[in-house]
């Protein structure tokens, strides 16, 4: 992976760590319900795990993909998948139901694995992922390309960069609404950010399709 | 559907945040019939500075002999709960659900706040398909959904009654909520402590022992209501039943603190077999467990002139209290309790929710004493639903039970009227605001509304 797509993940980490949705306002809520700072602490952990999980999930079906297929079948899929998922986001509020505030570790990496899979947190990472030395093994076969070894370390250290950013804008986000700034913020500053999101989707499919190699 | 890049602005993460909220301008009041028009959603302007401030605005109608009763929001500041945010949907329709007729009504008062428009109707056949409930009651706009509560099993028109889901966009309705209902089966209001994952029913009757009146033959055999429920909210399992005892018929109201961190909240007894007062009782975590308490009696009253008591009465020669509802200010403070029976609005000071105190009365009709109102002189009726402003000021309440109720109890007649309390929050007390007293004439009136939200309308998972 070149600068762009460290940086990339870095980035996007950080624009999920943001979203209220994703956890740290549920991380909040928990802190006031229990009166103590460590319930907000505590639960960052398991959400960073199930979005990890999630984020996973996509990186490596994607890396299994670039292997199968040929790089423009799976730049064209991946592009008109994004695209029309951001749309689909853009004009339709739903969005993915759960009921409880008494949860546990399980409970809370299941819900962010949830969330993050419903908003389509890793397909967002697409057009960096294809960026990748296998989608370039793909194409010119004539390329060293990676062993499956490093290949799948260099994957995960994907992730784990993802996560990391995400860990820490969601965390530092909770500790300084639950600390700091309160639940006004939810009512002056708070804005779209799914409608964002979801465009955000559709220009990474466009990034996607106009991916140069 | 566009989505908003804002969160709706009558959304509150907190109780305390909502106190702040601006002062309403329009109340929708629920006007049932008892002839062959139709009832109707009367819009009363609130906005002291209009020159209609205090009247009727507008009269949407709805269905004839279809009883429009309790209605809600299809959103509201639940939306904000951590766990499924979708702040950006819209408080704009009106659920309106009738108890007798089953129709569901969805009114839009988006565009014109004072002229709510009907964009859908779920008639009596669709609901009863569709969520095998009849009779649908209670509305509350939870975080994932419209929550609505019925009577009666669809076909059956006995037990078990129960709650019903509906998708707050389109207003499908999703089906029956419990998983297992246990011991549950007669039905009325629903509420819930979202903090911890509990929801709270309470019972009333099936619709052939009130339909025709309060059924005097069930009352004395006791098979009206005397139990409230306590849900597991996550596997939608009844996890606790506690009985008040079947001196106790009908538990109606709940209402659950509003702080999401206090695990208890308050639920009326309308009538006690031995001496016919009304009660106030504390549910409560106790552990894991739950428990009940009562924490005020209000005894019936002796009339002056026992001549003056309806058929259903006479023999008995007491005033009933009837307390049929009540309201529990946004700060968890104050509790107004309406006394049906005698004519009296209450309020308590319920701080300490296992010890309240007194700290205000006003008068206004009742069963032989008809207390009069400045405005009006001598009204039919007396204080039954009861609605608090945000700020917890202005108190709102209206003269209709249910149409065939109100005929037996005030039989010389039951003209809706809605009267205005301004509250001292501070030291508590309450004084019946002289100039204000919208006359429905013959419509009755029953629940209110107020625009934005109200002390009864929101849930917030924020303290």
């Amino acid at each position: 992976m070149d600068t762009i797509s460290w940086w990339g993940m870095l980035g996007l980490g950080a624009f999920h760590g943001i979203n209220p949705g994703m956890g740290w306002l549920f991380a909040v809520a928990l802190g006031m319900q229990e009166k103590r700072r460590s319930a907000v602490i505590g639960a960052l952990f398991p959400m960073a795990l199930g979005h990890a999980i999630s984020i996973a999930v996509v990186v490596f079906v994607i890396a299994l993909a670039q292997r199968q297929l040929p790089e423009g079948v799976l730049r064209i899929a991946c592009a008109t998948v994004l695209f029309g998922f951001g749309v689909y986001k853009f004009f339709s509020a739903r969005h993915p139901k759960w009921v409880g505030m008494r949860v546990n570790f399980k409970d809370l990496t299941i819900w962010s694995f949830l969330m993050a899979s419903a908003h389509g947190a890793g397909l967002m990472l697409a057009p960096l992922l294809l960026r990748m030395p296998a989608a370039e093994a793909s194409g010119h076969m004539h390329h060293a390309s990676m062993g499956m070894t490093d290949n799948a370390v260099m994957l995960l250290s994907a992730v784990g960069v993802h996560t990391l950013s995400f860990f820490l804008v969601m965390g530092i986000a909770a500790v300084i609404v639950y600390e700091v700034v309160g639940l006004a913020l939810l009512r002056k500053a708070w804005f779209n950010l799914d409608l964002l999101w979801s465009i955000a989707l559709m220009i990474a499919g466009i990034v996607t399709l106009f991916l140069k190699h | 559907m566009l989505q908003q890049w804002k969160p709706d602005p009558t959304f509150y993460p907190s109780p305390k945040m909502a106190i702040e909220a601006p002062i309403e301008d329009v109340a929708y009041v629920a006007a049932p019939r008892d002839d062959d028009n139709p009832d109707t959603m009367c819009v009363v302007d609130l906005n002291t500075a209009s020159d209609t401030y205090g009247q009727i605005v507008n009269k949407l109608e709805l269905g004839v002999r279809d009883e429009i009763h309790h209605f809600g929001w299809n959103a509201c500041s639940a939306a904000l709960c951590p766990y499924a945010p979708h702040p950006y949907i819209e408080r704009r329709y009106l659920v309106v659900p009738a108890l007798r007729g089953s129709n569901i009504y969805i009114l839009d008062v988006k565009e014109d706040p004072k002229a709510p428009k009907l964009i859908k109707t779920l008639d009596a056949n669709e609901v009863e398909e569709r969520s095998g409930y009849t009779r649908p009651h209670t509305v509350h706009c939870g975080p994932e959904g419209i929550y609505v509560s019925a009577l009666a099993s669809a076909g059956s028109e006995e037990g078990p009654g129960g709650i019903f889901l509906m998708d707050h966009y389109n207003f499908n309705i999703l089906g029956q909520w419990e998983v297992e209902r246990g011991p549950q089966s007669l039905s009325y209001d629903f509420w819930w402590h979202l903090g911890y994952d509990i929801a709270v029913t309470s019972e009333w009757g099936y619709p052939a022992m009130i339909e025709n009146g309060v059924s005097l033959e069930d009352l004395g055999e006791r098979k009206f209501g005397h139990k409230i429920h306590i849900w597991d909210i996550r596997h939608r399992k009844n996890i606790q039943t506690l009985d008040l005892g079947d001196d106790y018929q009908m538990i109606l109201e709940l209402r659950p603190a509003h702080d999401p961190t206090k695990a208890y909240g308050f639920v009326n007894a309308v009538l006690n077999m031995n001496d016919l007062s009304s009660s106030i009782w504390t549910w409560y975590k106790n552990g894991d467990d739950w428990g009940i308490q009562k924490i005020i009696d209000i005894p019936a009253q002796v009339p002056e002139n026992p001549d003056d008591l309806p058929p259903a009465l006479k023999d008995i020669g007491m005033i009933p209290t009837l307390v049929t509802d009540h309201i529990l200010s946004l700060d968890d403070r104050f509790l107004y309790v309406s006394c049906w029976g005698t004519g009296e609005m209450l309020q308590y000071d319920v701080s300490d929710p296992f010890n309240p105190k007194h700290t205000g009365t006003l008068k206004i009709g009742g069963i032989t004493k008809s207390h009069p109102h400045p405005a009006a002189g001598p009204v039919s009726g007396g204080p039954q639903m009861v609605e608090l402003s945000r700020d917890g000021k202005r108190l709102y309440f209206t003269n209709s039970l249910y149409v065939a109720w109100d005929n037996q109890f005030y039989p010389e007649g039951a003209n809706g009227w809605m009267v205005k309390a301004d509250v001292d929050v501070e030291n508590g007390g309450l004084e019946l605001d002289p100039d204000f007293f919208v006359d429905f004439g013959e419509s009755r009136a029953h629940q209110i509304r107020l625009q934005g939200g109200d002390s009864s309308s929101d849930t917030f998972c924020y303290p």
